[in-house]
């Protein structure tokens, strides 16, 4: 029951990762599709490419909600030359996102990845987001660890145990991250 | 000077431990830098950080065990660093508990001695100081090793008697660097459900340093210590009121 939920939370992350990251990387610039595509792939995808597809089901959905402006089509061509810009209402969204800490549940390292880089592409202050990052995570944990102390359920415990493990992970890569900010900084700046 | 005299309530703001703007060197190295932090009556805090960060330096200057080359340390609404060496000792013996992560206990003597030894040294007399040790006994699960020489203690066992010992002499604050740092997972989580139950029936202040998140996660708040400075939760560093 608890591994599937987390399954499903790890889809929906990519499900909710792939517009703002696409936002992320508008607000560097205004970008063709393919563009985007590139700069996704090579930042975060991690091996594994996003399709076309959905890069332009994403862009034309984030149109219709006004995050994007998808104006600039050069003429006789399809979505690939149409040139998108960030709209305020997608700026304050992305900004939202990369200040809010992310849900301290395990499994999270992709998204926390993906918003380390963005942050510092775009100059954000990714060492406090990660300090509100490594709190939330610790309050969590304290959470979990109050459940472990009271609980009179040892399944409970063990699954407490299970998320506490995983956090603990994510906090030393929060921690490792942080140390090294500089040098990852300096190669997203490099592009 | 009595222990009496010194255990005045926290000041307005609560705070019973402060230091602010702390620095510390080891010849050439720098261990703490403008380093500030106040700890509320009552509360568990973990100290944070990587290996040589300066939390230990922090811990022994907020304790009274080393004097900062330059800042102020508070105690109770006095300023610990300007006590003479004597009235700093006397004030440790009184008012704080310690834990660190190895060798505090006495091998040659038995659990009882080792747990009775603080009061002895305050002159509670004999039959009271090991009356007390033997309720601690009982209320961490170490009922019946009191003749046991500490030597042939297991670590987790090791680890509660130094707490029991710790705690005997009912301080305000313990203070206790990784004391789990050497014993197992389920030990370590043992040592530290039973030293923040116990504390926070006594009413103790502990700060706690830890670089294991699992450890901390027993704590009611966390600050971290980077480079001999400490860091608050939003990543800022932390500032005292001078
Ligand atoms: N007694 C000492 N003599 C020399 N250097 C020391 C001494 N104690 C600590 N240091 C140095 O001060 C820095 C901070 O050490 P410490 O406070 O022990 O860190 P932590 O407890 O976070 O591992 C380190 O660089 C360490 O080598
Ligand atoms: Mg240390």
């Amino acid at each position: 029951m608890y591994t599937l939920s987390v399954y499903f939370e790890c889809m929906l992350a990519r499900v909710t990762v792939v517009p703002l990251t696409l936002l992320g990387l508008l607000e560097r610039e205004p970008s063709h599709g393919y563009e985007l595509k590139r700069d996704y792939d090579n930042y975060f995808g991690g091996g594994r490419q996003l399709p076309f597809g959905q890069v332009y089901s994403t862009l034309s959905r984030l149109a219709r909600d006004g995050k994007v402006s998808g104006g600039d089509t050069e003429p006789g061509a399809g979505p690939a030359r149409k040139r998108y810009a960030i709209t305020e209402l997608g700026a304050s969204e992305v900004d939202e996102w990369l200040r809010e800490p992310a849900d301290p549940e395990p499994y999270l390292q992709s998204v926390l990845f993906t918003k380390v880089v963005l942050a510092l592409m775009l100059d954000r202050p990714a060492d406090s987001y990660l300090a509100a990052q490594r709190a939330s995570h610790l309050n969590r944990m304290r959470e979990l660890t109050e459940i472990k102390r009271t609980t009179s359920s040892l399944m409970d415990a063990l699954q407490a145990d299970h998320a506490l493990f995983h956090l603990e992970a994510d906090l030393r890569w929060i921690d490792v991250t942080s140390a090294r900010l500089e040098a990852l900084a300096e190669m997203v700046h490099a592009r | 000077m009595t222990s009496f005299s010194l255990r005045r309530d926290p000041g307005p703001d609560g705070c019973l431990v402060e230091v602010k703007n702390l620095y510390k060197s080891f010849g050439a190295t720098p261990a703490l830098v403008d380093a500030s932090l106040s700890v509320r009556g009552g509360e568990v805090l973990a100290v944070m950080g990587p290996s040589g960060s300066g939390k230990s330096t922090l811990l022994h200057c907020m304790a009274g065990i080393f004097t900062p080359d330059k800042g102020e340390v508070w105690f109770d609404g006095q300023r610990l660093d300007q006590l003479s060496d004597t009235g700093r000792t006397q004030l440790r013996r009184s008012a704080f508990g310690f834990v660190f992560q190895f060798g505090q206990l006495v091998p040659e003597l038995t659990v009882s001695d080792n747990i009775a030894l603080p009061l002895l040294l305050n002159r509670v007399s004999r039959k009271a100081a090991y009356a007390r040790a033997e309720a601690w006994l009982a209320r961490l699960g170490l009922d019946g090793l009191g003749e046991r020489r500490t030597g042939e203690l297991s670590g987790g066992q090791a680890q509660r008697v130094a707490l029991a010992r710790a705690l005997v002499g009912q301080p305000k604050v313990l203070f206790a660097d990784e004391p789990t740092g050497s014993l197992d997972t389920l030990t370590g989580e043992m040592v530290m459900e039973l030293m923040t139950a116990v504390t926070r029936e006594e009413g103790s202040t502990v700060v706690l340093v830890t670089h294991d998140a699992r450890v901390a996660a027993y704590a009611d708040r966390e600050v971290m210590v980077r480079d001999g400075r400490v860091i608050d939760r939003s990543g800022a560093q932390v500032e005292v009121g001078r």
